[in-house]
């Protein structure tokens, strides 16, 4: 067996972790009244962690179907933005099947990749290993029901913290990324207590894209006021695939 | 009964939304200042579900075990840790200060 590439192996270490953590899903999901199937149904097929966690906290606080597909809906409306990030990285065939595992964990694995086919591997991998670990481990949780303890004493939660700052980090590179990931988590803080659950991350996007329209590129402040002036290499990192350059002479 | 048709509302909803961010054609993703924007959400998105989920429960910004978590992983990517080591670090560090009684 060929040894994992590194966006490969932060996709597997993240779906364990998280998959995990299904286990307290499924065992709350049955204390708030739904049955193994349903619980199954959801994992599989719902298939958005938060959105999961609302629609049952809602029903276990009392709230009918209604008031907790809204909630849900509300937190799964970050993944329309994830969707046109990821839109990019996938064959047009590929897609309805992309689009059901654009969630937090594989977007943020997939963008925090420089390579092109590194990007799209940790998308799919992480995608794909969640899904497969979550709906497994949730069916698990929804069987022991509440006999197991709190996934949280084995520090579950404080493994995804990890896990979304390390992929943050390799972006930390200046001046200009560390102030705009500030303005982002202060924007999230501030509005925590005053918008439902899920919203506070758009608020950050929103945040980061008016961040983006707005201010100037620094890698390409050099270029002129119209800034069409000529690209230092590394301001294309984004998106453009290195390895197709060089190859005019061929 | 009734409660599967709100599972079963809730799995088509939330596959929905998740579809329409795909469907936005991808030509207008490609200018030269979309692809600056696509940029800036990449880490504006990643720094929000950083503090989310170190410092947000429910609808309240609270300090508890993961702030031992943040700063685990940050001193081990400090000292340049691979990835998997830095979420075992982050996992480590909450369950022991949960184990000692705090968070």
């Amino acid at each position: 067996m060929r040894r994992l590439t590194p966006a490969e192996s932060q996709g597997v270490s993240l779906s364990v972790a998280t998959g995990l953590y299904g286990i307290s899903f499924g065992a709350l999901a049955v204390t708030a009244g739904l049955d193994v199937w349903q619980v199954a149904a959801l994992s599989l097929l719902m298939f958005t962690g938060g959105s999961q966690f609302a629609f049952i906290g809602v029903l276990s606080g009392g709230g009918g179907g209604a008031a907790a597909l809204g909630a849900a809906s509300l937190l799964g409306m970050r993944n329309a933005v994830y969707g046109m990030q990821i839109n990019a990285l996938v064959q047009p065939g590929l897609k309805p099947l992309a689009a059901h595992v654009t969630i937090d964990e594989s977007t943020a694995i997939g963008l925090a990749q420089r390579d092109p086919d590194e990007r799209r591997r940790g998308f799919w991998v992480t995608g794909i290993g969640i899904l497969s670990l979550w709906s497994l481990f949730s069916v698990v949780g929804a069987l022991l029901g509440s006999s197991i303890g709190d996934p949280q004493v084995f520090g579950l939660d404080g493994a995804a913290v990890a896990a979304f700052l390390g992929l943050l980090w390799p972006r930390l590179k200046g001046r200009e990324p560390w102030a705009l990931a500030v303005v982002a988590a202060v924007a999230t803080v501030v509005v925590v207590p005053w918008v439902p659950a899920g919203v506070p991350i758009l608020v950050a996007a929103a945040v980061a894209a008016a961040w983006g329209w707005w201010v100037p590129d620094p890698a390409r402040r050099s270029a002129g006021p119209d800034g069409r002036g000529v690209r230092r290499p590394d301001a294309s990192l984004e998106h453009e695939p290195e390895h197709e350059q060089g190859e005019e002479q061929s | 009964m009734s409660l599967w048709i709100w599972v079963a509302a809730a799995c088509v909803v939330s596959y929905g939304i998740k579809l329409t961010g795909h469907l936005v054609p991808r030509r207008l993703l490609e200018s030269q200042r979309a692809l600056r924007v696509a940029g800036c959400l990449t880490i504006g998105l990643l720094a929000s579900l950083c503090v989310t989920n170190a410092f947000v429960s429910g609808s309240s910004v609270v300090l508890d075990a993961r702030i031992g978590a943040l700063c685990a992983a940050a001193i081990a990517l400090l000292l340049r840790a691979p990835f998997l080591v830095v979420v075992i670090a982050g996992a480590v560090a909450a369950a022991g200060l949960r184990l000692l009684g705090w968070g």
